[in-house]
């Protein structure tokens, strides 16, 4: 085959030029057109153009008194994966009025059985993506995006910060924190956050099976934070080889993380717009469709203690507030006049031994039973641990190099 | 699963006191020179049982820690670096320790290099609060994760071994 000549070449260049040209002008004017521009006032007027007509209908079926208050919320999102993303989306809709986003990850094509992010977004940083897709959503939303781990030192303050301070009006703490994460470490130290900062917050999750979740409402000092109640297999002391399965990667499915996020979403809404009822607990299980909900209150001897400084700040608030009548009802013991046979009822352990043989249990709600009561402390061998020393940090330092 | 072998040495490492974490002040200075003993003593352990096979370090705070693990596969030595940060929950949340070159190269890993430990190194960890520290999270998490690993990945031709400059440590 002849290779083709100079000329014919230009000619092929210029034709490209041409339709490179064409193409940059169609993208241009689809930018110019669909472009939405801010909204300063939320209006209910019912016209194609307003993008915020079905919220503001909301009014008007008497659900929601006062929807424009939306704007006046902030809202940490920690972890914009499969649920973050996705529940980011649903309150840019919403027309919230800040978003805080808080990832470390990178958009993998691993994740794309999820929703939210798009091949062509692959290796860019998670919250740099959310970003910028949800902005061209609703450019009426504020954003503040950080790209780290919450989880070490110099990033958990500057975490704290921005939940104290990252409010709508400058200087104010958020609204609510939302824990979209997925492992124990990063709820660790959100929990330990809110818990210091008196902070409410959502635990929300999607199990490894990818087939049941839970949302959970945490007030601190109010219901039961994250660390009051230890994972079973520590508290029972579980054999771990029972938590064998085969490879490590975690499953998802779609379906599965959007009910998880439109759980969380939907109570963030009736929490905020004061409407409905907020679940404090809301589990998922996908495989019977079975949906749990309950109340946790706070474990009076959690490992967190300022946990139990805000347990004991709420006591006081709820003593302080003004206490409303209640008239017990009491019902008549039934009590039968004879007894021919003298027939008595005898336990044979005492009340006493039954309870300390039992432990401290936990006031639960009706239907729910403690699957274990703590295991009683254990005496310690001190010859196991380490010994008191009176070298510095630096002496063992240079002792460890010098090995 | 934990192997006789690795309980008998996970027995010799001395157990830590305080429960403090980075952010305790003068409560995770005490702590971090449990950590120090207890790790002079594993990696002494080691060098009697003629199982080297790491060094730590770390910075001035001690929230980050790094060095190096080997691995002997076939007389042949492997060698990785090793790195981590302290997390601000530590000691109820173990450190998520990583090796960073051979990140994307196995599935038993997550993003950034980090081992995957949860099958039955959580567990155990949560239930040793705050006895256990870093030596143990090695002698639990890494020792048994190379163990494992590295001679699939070198089977699978993943890790090849390189020449690299005796450091003097596997004597």
């Amino acid at each position: 085959m002849a290779s083709p000549t100079v000329a014919e070449l230009q000619q092929t260049i210029e034709k490209l030029r041409e339709e490179l040209k064409n193409e940059k002008q169609k993208i241009e004017e689809i930018k110019g057109t669909t472009k939405r521009t801010r909204i300063t006032q939320m209006s209910s007027e019912v016209v194609d153009s307003n993008p915020y007509s079905r919220l503001m209908a909301l009014k008007r079926m008497g659900i929601v008194d006062d929807y424009e208050k939306i704007r006046d919320f902030s809202i940490a999102v920690v972890g914009v994966g499969g649920v973050g993303s996705v529940t980011a989306e649903m309150l840019t809709r919403c027309g919230i009025g800040k978003l805080l986003l808080f990832d470390y990850d990178k958009v993998e094509l691993a994740n794309m059985n999820r929703l939210f992010y798009q091949p062509h977004q692959a290796g860019l940083s998670k919250v740099e993506a959310a970003e910028k897709t949800l902005r061209e959503i609703n450019p009426d939303v504020e954003f503040e995006v950080y790209n780290y781990n919450i989880t070490t030192m110099d990033n958990f303050n500057h975490f704290m910060d921005r939940i104290r301070l990252g409010g709508k009006v400058k200087d104010t703490p958020v609204d609510l924190v939302l824990s979209c994460v997925d492992n124990f470490e990063a709820r660790m130290a959100i929990n330990t956050a809110c818990n210091e900062l008196g902070q409410s917050w959502f635990e929300s999750g999607v199990s490894e099976n990818a087939v049941s979740g839970h949302i959970q409402f945490v007030i601190p000092g109010d219901t039961s934070c994250f660390a009051c109640a230890p994972p079973l297999v520590v508290a029972t002391q579980t054999d771990e080889k029972t938590l064998k399965r085969e490879g490590v990667c975690a499953a998802s499915l779609p379906t599965t993380m959007a009910v998880v996020a439109g759980f969380l979403v939907q109570n963030v809404l009736k929490y905020l717009l004061h409407f409905g009822q907020v679940s404090y607990y809301l589990g998922y299980n996908a495989l019977q469709d079975f949906f749990p909900t309950m109340r946790m209150k706070p474990n009076p001897h959690c490992d967190d203690t300022h946990c139990l400084r805000q347990q004991r700040l709420f006591q006081e608030r709820e003593a302080a507030k003004p206490k409303q009548e209640f008239t017990e009802e009491t019902e008549e013991e039934v009590v039968h006049d004879e007894n021919e046979w003298k027939i008595e009822l005898v336990s044979e352990t005492t009340e006493d031994e039954a309870k300390a043989a039992e432990g401290d249990k936990p006031q639960l709600t009706e239907g729910v039973t403690v699957a274990y009561t703590k295991p009683a402390a254990q005496a310690e061998d001190s010859t196991d641990f380490v010994n008191a020393t009176e070298m510095s940090i630096d002496d063992l330092m240079s002792q460890m190099k010098q090995l | 699963m934990v192997d006789e072998a690795t309980k008998l040495s996970l027995a010799k490492i001395p157990l830590l006191k305080t429960k403090a974490g980075p952010r305790d002040g003068e409560l995770w200075i005490s702590r971090l020179k449990e950590e120090y003993q207890a790790l002079i003593k594993y990696v002494q352990n080691n060098k009697e049982a003629d199982n080297d096979w790491f060094r730590l370090e770390s910075n001035k705070e001690g929230t980050r820690w790094f060095g190096k693990c080997w691995y002997i596969h076939e007389l042949l030595k492997y060698e990785f670096d090793v790195e981590f940060d302290i997390p601000v929950t530590y000691p109820t949340t173990s450190p998520e320790i990583a090796l960073p070159e051979l990140d994307g190269k196995t599935a038993k890993m997550y993003r950034g290099g980090k081992i995957c430990l949860t099958d039955h190194f959580k567990p155990l960890w949560a239930r040793n609060v705050p006895k256990f520290g870093i030596a143990h999270a090695m002698a639990l998490g890494l020792g048994p994760w190379l163990a494992v690993e590295i001679p699939d990945l070198i089977q699978r031709g993943v890790v090849t071994h390189q020449e690299k400059k005796d450091s003097g440590a596997a004597s």
